[in-house]
């Protein structure tokens, strides 16, 4: 009953000029939304660390931030004992105790000081931590003045491997390279935390510890245990929520700003695509009124200019996904709560390309809507008539 | 009159059709009967505005009456739903126009089966169809044109491939010629007699052209709404 598909495709590519302007529309929408949505993803991720459901992190009462936190290493041994944390086949808790301080480095791009985090841990961090791997060079020995740097650092402050960095005016050689799937981590410089603790003045305690709980569903339970605990006076959170709460506020206001832009361009890029398909569908009456008296049903009709439209649509949504394209790998730089820079890297994932799609064809389906239905509704003689 | 007794392929009883334009009515048909028996080739004639075209789409289904009753192939149009009058078009009218109304995008082949697509014929049965059809108005060749590559001639005639695709017992015609030159006028008249002749289409033509009306086996006039002798 239907019209053919490839009625559609050439008329939408015989009238391209009469479709171009609702095209370039859409396209722009998308291009947008796609934009400030790989923005907002590569910010949200850089801003969160890997974040492990089963990880609890712990700090000081009260701290919202790891750099203003600290743990005394008495409280740390009490804390480590409880049995829900999760132990290896040695009997040691899976966990990561972590210093941190905050250098300064002049950035590549323009020589200005910005403050990078430098965070002293254990061996067992990666592990702990989880979706980090070192990419060139290889890991720190405990004991010898040496760090690793994130992607992130490597890129914007020049350190590669093999070369020195300064940190509280001793020199470490930087020995490899790490990334952690585009959180803040890559944009830290790591040392052992032994090694580190007497030279950047930290021996007395810890700013975090994070812990791997050997049941999840333990930790509303080991939080309250602890919180309420008068002598390690420590605040815990999951390990996701932590990091997603120092980002929550600025990650989300830009996922809104993207829905907001894109609902007032999508709601512009309406009219136009509608204004498009009204033409398309004064421009074709006769047409219809003979494909009607041929037989074809007011649903076809409906159906095809849908179609049509659909189509249309999804050439701007190509068209905006494609100019939205470069964007990925873009790098931002926003400040932590720990007053250090992170650096993130736009993301243009398949996902919100598909979403992009998804809301073009959908663009362009609500502005066909009411001149296919007009021309579904068309009485036939009427349309018969038209030159 | 069907003198034998069989009932008329077209019958028009009593049809009344009124225009509302604004508060003013229009009478365009008033009270108009009209039989035409199986097989029969009429013209229809008649000063400009005097109901032609409006009684041609009452007869193909395309409009309905405001009064009286119009009883094609034996159903009574009226009587149709939307989708039933649109499923009773498609296998028993077929429509040529005076100025041909192609799809500009379909190739002469694809117009020609669009038809068939109301049927549950397969992709390859259509194709053989339409080329069958285009072979009968002697434009085989033609089948991958466009309808732009065409010339008026050409056109009508893909045209009324596609109005004999699907069988359909009558074919309606409103000034098949009127865009025409004489000699593609000539053809399409040619094309026509034979479809009447030798595939037994009934067929109602509104023409101006007395020439045209000629070839026709009868002649009716129209006359502010009612046929005149
Ligand atoms: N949809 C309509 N609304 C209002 N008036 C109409 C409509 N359709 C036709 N008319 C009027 O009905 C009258 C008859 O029209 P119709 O098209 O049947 O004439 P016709 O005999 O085919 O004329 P022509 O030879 O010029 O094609 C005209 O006065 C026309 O203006
Ligand atoms: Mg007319």
């Amino acid at each position: 009953m239907a019209l053919p598909i490839t009625y559609n495709v050439r008329n939408v590519r015989v009238r391209w000029q009469l479709t171009l302007l609702a095209v370039v529309g859409i396209a722009l929408v998308v291009t947008t939304i796609v934009f400030l949505t790989a923005m907002a993803s590569g910010f949200s991720l850089a801003l969160r660390a890997t974040g492990r459901d089963d990880n609890a992190m712990v700090v000081q009462k009260g701290a919202n931030a790891e750099l203003t936190s600290g743990i005394g290493r008495n409280a740390a041994q009490v804390l480590l004992v409880d049995p829900r944390i999760a132990r290896d086949d040695a009997g040691r808790p899976l966990s990561s105790p972590e210093i941190l301080v905050v250098a300064s480095y002049p950035r590549k791009a323009d020589g200005a000081d910005v403050n990078v985090s430098v965070r002293g841990v254990t061996p067992r961090a990666f592990e702990v931590r989880g979706g980090l791997r070192i990419v060139a060079g290889r890991q720190v020995q405990p004991g010898l003045p040496e760090v690793i740097v994130g992607e992130r650092v490597r890129e914007r402050y020049g350190f590669e491997v093999g070369s020195k960095v300064s940190i509280q005016n001793k020199p470490w050689e930087v020995v490899g390279v790490f990334a952690s799937e585009g959180s803040g981590f890559e944009s830290e410089i790591w040392g052992d935390l032994e090694t580190m603790a007497e030279p950047l003045r930290r021996q007395g305690g810890y700013q975090a510890i994070v812990v791997r709980l050997a049941d999840p569903s333990t930790f509303e339970a080991f939080k309250n245990a602890w919180e309420n605990d008068p002598q390690v006076q420590v605040s815990v959170s999951r390990e996701r929520a932590f990091y997603e709460a120092q980002a929550g506020p600025i990650a989300g206001a830009l996922l809104g700003l993207a829905g907001f832009v894109g609902i007032v361009m999508g709601v512009g890029a309406v009219f136009g695509a509608m204004n498009t398909m009204y033409g398309i569908v004064a421009s074709r009456t006769r047409e219809i009124g003979t494909l009607r008296a041929l037989g074809f049903s007011r649903r076809a009709i409906l159906a095809s200019f849908l179609t049509e439209a659909a189509i249309l649509a999804a050439f701007g949504g190509a068209l905006g996904c494609l100019l939205a394209l470069p964007a990925n790998g873009i790098s931002g730089a926003t400040n932590s709560a720990n007053f250090s820079e992170i650096a993130f890297a736009f993301r243009v994932t398949p996902p919100t390309l598909f979403a992009g799609m998804v809301f073009a064809v959908m663009m362009g389906i609500v502005g066909g809507l009411l001149p296919a239905l007009r021309a579904a509704r068309l009485p036939i003689t009427t349309a018969l008539r038209e030159v | 009159m069907s003198g034998n007794g069989k009932a008329p392929m077209v019958a028009v009883e009593g049809v009344k059709k009124v225009y509302r334009r604004d508060a003013e009515e229009v009478k365009v048909l008033d009270g108009l009967s009209l039989e035409v028996p199986e097989g029969d080739f009429v013209a229809l004639m008649g000063p400009s505005g005097s109901g032609k075209t409006t009684l041609l789409n009452l007869i193909a289904g395309i409009d309905r009456p405001t009064a009286g009753k119009v009883v094609v192939a034996g159903t009574d149009v009226a009587q149709l739903g939307e989708s039933e009058l649109a499923r009773w078009r498609s296998r028993n009218v077929g429509f040529i126009f005076q100025f041909y109304n192609l799809i500009p995008v379909l190739t002469a082949e694809e117009n020609v089966a669009l038809p068939l697509l109301l049927t549950s014929l397969s992709k390859k049965e259509r194709r053989e169809r339409a080329l069958t059809a285009l072979k009968v108005v002697g434009l085989a060749e033609r089948s991958q044109h466009y309808p732009r590559q065409l010339s008026g001639g050409q056109e009508q005639r893909v045209a009324i491939a596609r109005a004999i695709v699907a069988d359909p017992k009558v074919l309606v015609a409103d000034e098949p010629t009127g865009d025409l030159d004489s000699k593609s006028a000539e053809e399409i008249l040619a094309l026509m007699e034979t479809l009447n002749r030798d595939f037994g289409k009934t067929i109602v033509m509104v023409t101006h052209d007395p020439r045209a009306a000629q070839r026709a086996h009868t002649q009716h006039h129209l006359e502010k709404g009612v046929l005149s002798l």
